[in-house]
């Protein structure tokens, strides 16, 4: 053991070692993403062009998979704010014994694999259903619980979910009341938060859907892949640079974060 | 100020709630008479935030009713009961103004916004936070934002106020002011109040009555004088106030304790007893020698305007508490002899070793 001089101080040296996880994590996120988008834009000569995006965005299929993808995602995220934040809610308010169990029943879409769930779907569900792409947005309903269910369970933890109830409903709000004027706009990063990843879920989603056969944006670029690599590598650079954005805006629609001041007196 | 002065009467009447095993409230009964503040006190565990739960229909009881103006609210829901409540944790809504948590009450009612924001500023005149009007609840003090939730509670013009322990988060400074601050309030908007609090200096200080709970149950209420110098139960007599449990015996009616005769007042009877005496019931001289109501003086400890000696009896060897004016406090050093006297008439007992 190294001896220290009296009066001398110890000075901790410099995060080397953090730098540089960092700037590997860096790298291991960017390198793909980067070769990505290379690949899209590249010719077999060394040369550059966007022909493989206006080649994506000028077919045909694009739009209606597109269009079937995002009647999904708004239908998953109808069922995240109508269904999830209100039961998340009354779970911290009224029912916190059951929060376990439903903790549990949130990871099911985890544990059970997704062929099991859409073979499921189909076997159980009326014919009216199955004919519809609405059954679809059930299904992502439920696979996206294990993410939406965390993030606002962690929102709800934030603030004191049972103090500002009985202060809203004392004061004369009904529970819809509550729920729209007092709890959500208090949880708005989580609710943010939780959309965010069912977005990116249905964006994302490939085998449900290919086998409940829907061309969702997913199963479309699949299926390019097949006959167009540039092209479809295009669509996923589009899709990664459409799903930052929205992650911005959604940022920027939360940025209204107050600076904290504490000021003391009665 | 616009308020009108207001007070309903509430009835309490054989209230009973047990949560499984455990009975929070077993037969409560109670009344309020209109524009008066009742404090209930008592140890944690006893009921009393049970018992505002009931009434404000935050909670439904398993019997008994709660009656207010003559109606019956018991199974009224808590957003149509008219009761303004202020919590013991802060329970301004963090995402609105002062100013907007104040009128949140008059909005859900369908107040226009001009009358809502007239009245929400003369309330916030009223608790004294005009110029805090735009801040949110993280830009204040805890005193702040419970005067801006008792501004909340009033906005509504309530039939009841309900305040739950709401100092107890705060600074004993800030609590002693905003206690005054909450009476003033109360008497100039004359609303009947039920203040819930463990602190009996607070229950004492602020209440036209004081209710002191045990295990579910009122077991005197009464002003604060009264439940002060005449409790009507050894638990009572312990717990509010400082008390002193010194050996003693009955005997043909009288409790016998440090060599003096005192009429007995009531309480246990048999043969192990305790006597409870409050410190300043208790008068102290330099004595020469040791007898029956002799003892030592063990400590001195000055209160401001009182002292408080800690004398050890030659006979019982029981630690006893003595108050008197610190002005006469000089003449009683540690290790000094003295002779105590019970200067009160009648006397409490209770069960030895029972608290």
């Amino acid at each position: 053991m190294s001896k220290v001089k009296p009066g001398s101080t110890i000075t901790p040296k410099p995060g080397v070692g953090l730098n540089t996880w960092l700037i590997v994590g860096l790298l291991f996120f960017t390198v793909p993403i980067v070769s990505a988008a290379l690949f899209s834009v590249q010719v077999g000569d060394g040369t550059y062009t966007l022909t493989a995006y206006s080649r994506m965005i000028t077919d045909p299929g694009l739009s209606a998979a597109l269009w079937l993808s995002t009647k999904l995602v708004f239908m998953t995220v109808g069922i995240v704010l109508l269904l999830m934040v209100p039961t998340v809610t009354w779970l911290h308010i009224r029912a916190q014994k059951a929060k376990r169990t439903v903790e549990f029943i949130t990871l099911l879409p985890l544990i059970i694999p997704p062929v099991v769930t859409a073979l499921g779907l189909l076997s159980s569900m009326p014919s009216f259903l199955k004919d519809s792409p609405y059954l679809l947005g059930f299904a992502y309903g439920a696979l996206t619980m294990p993410y939406t269910y965390r993030a606002l369970d962690a929102g709800l933890n934030s603030i004191d979910v049972r103090t500002l109830v009985d202060a809203g409903r004392g004061l004369g709000a009904s529970w819809k009341q509550v729920l729209s004027s007092v709890i959500a706009p208090n949880i708005k990063s989580a609710i943010f938060g939780a959309i965010f990843l069912a977005v990116a879920l249905v964006l994302g989603e490939f085998v449900v859907s290919s086998l409940l056969i829907w061309n969702t944006l997913p199963v479309w670029m699949a299926l390019v892949g097949m006959s167009d690599a540039e092209g479809a590598v295009a669509i996923s650079v589009m899709s990664l640079l459409f799903v930052w954005l929205l992650l911005m805006v959604l940022s920027l629609l939360d940025g209204s974060r107050k600076v904290k001041i504490n000021v003391g007196g009665v | 100020m616009s308020l009108a002065k207001q007070g309903s009467l509430v009835e309490l009447s054989n209230l009973v709630r047990r949560f499984g095993e455990v009975t929070a409230l077993d037969g409560l009964n109670l009344t309020i008479q209109p524009g008066e503040l009742v404090a209930l006190l008592g140890p944690s565990g006893c009921g009393k935030t049970t018992a505002l739960r009931l009434l404000a229909g935050l909670d439904l009881a398993d019997s008994g009713k709660v009656i207010v103006d003559g109606k019956d609210l018991t199974s009224v829901p808590a957003s149509q009961r008219d009761m303004g409540m202020v919590f013991q944790a802060y329970s301004l809504f963090p995402n609105m103004t002062a100013v907007e948590n104040v009128s949140f009450g008059l909005k859900v009612r369908g107040v226009d916004t001009e009358t809502r924001l007239k009245k929400a500023n003369e309330l916030l005149e009223l608790v004294g936070l005009t110029t805090q009007a735009n801040r949110y609840s993280h830009q204040m003090s805890g005193g702040q934002q419970q005067r801006v939730a008792l501004a909340r509670a009033l906005a509504i013009e309530p039939k009841v106020l309900l305040l739950d322990e709401p100092l107890s988060a705060l600074d004993a400074k800030v609590r002693t002011q905003l206690r005054d601050e909450i009476r003033r309030i109360q008497i100039e908007v004359g609303t009947t109040t039920l203040f819930v609090t463990h602190d009996q200096e607070e229950a004492m200080a602020m209440a036209d009555r004081v209710g002191v709970m045990s295990h579910g149950k009122l077991e005197q209420i009464d002003r604060p004088n009264i439940v002060y110098s005449n409790p009507t139960s050894a638990f009572v007599a312990s717990f509010v106030g400082a008390m002193n449990r010194i050996p003693a015996k009955l005997d043909a009616g009288k409790v016998s304790v440090l060599g003096q005769s005192v009429k007995h007042g009531g309480g246990a009877s048999g043969s192990d007893l305790v006597a409870l005496i409050r410190p300043e019931s208790i008068s102290v001289s330099v004595a020469k020698t040791s007898s029956a109501n002799t003892g030592s003086v063990l400590a001195r400890s000055f209160l401001g305007p009182q002292t408080r000696l800690t004398v050890t009896t030659s006979e019982t060897k029981t630690s006893i508490h003595v108050d008197l004016p610190s002005s006469e406090a000089g003449a009683f050093a540690p290790g000094t002899t003295v002779g105590l006297k019970i200067e009160t008439d009648s006397l409490l007992t209770d069960h030895h070793g029972k608290n």
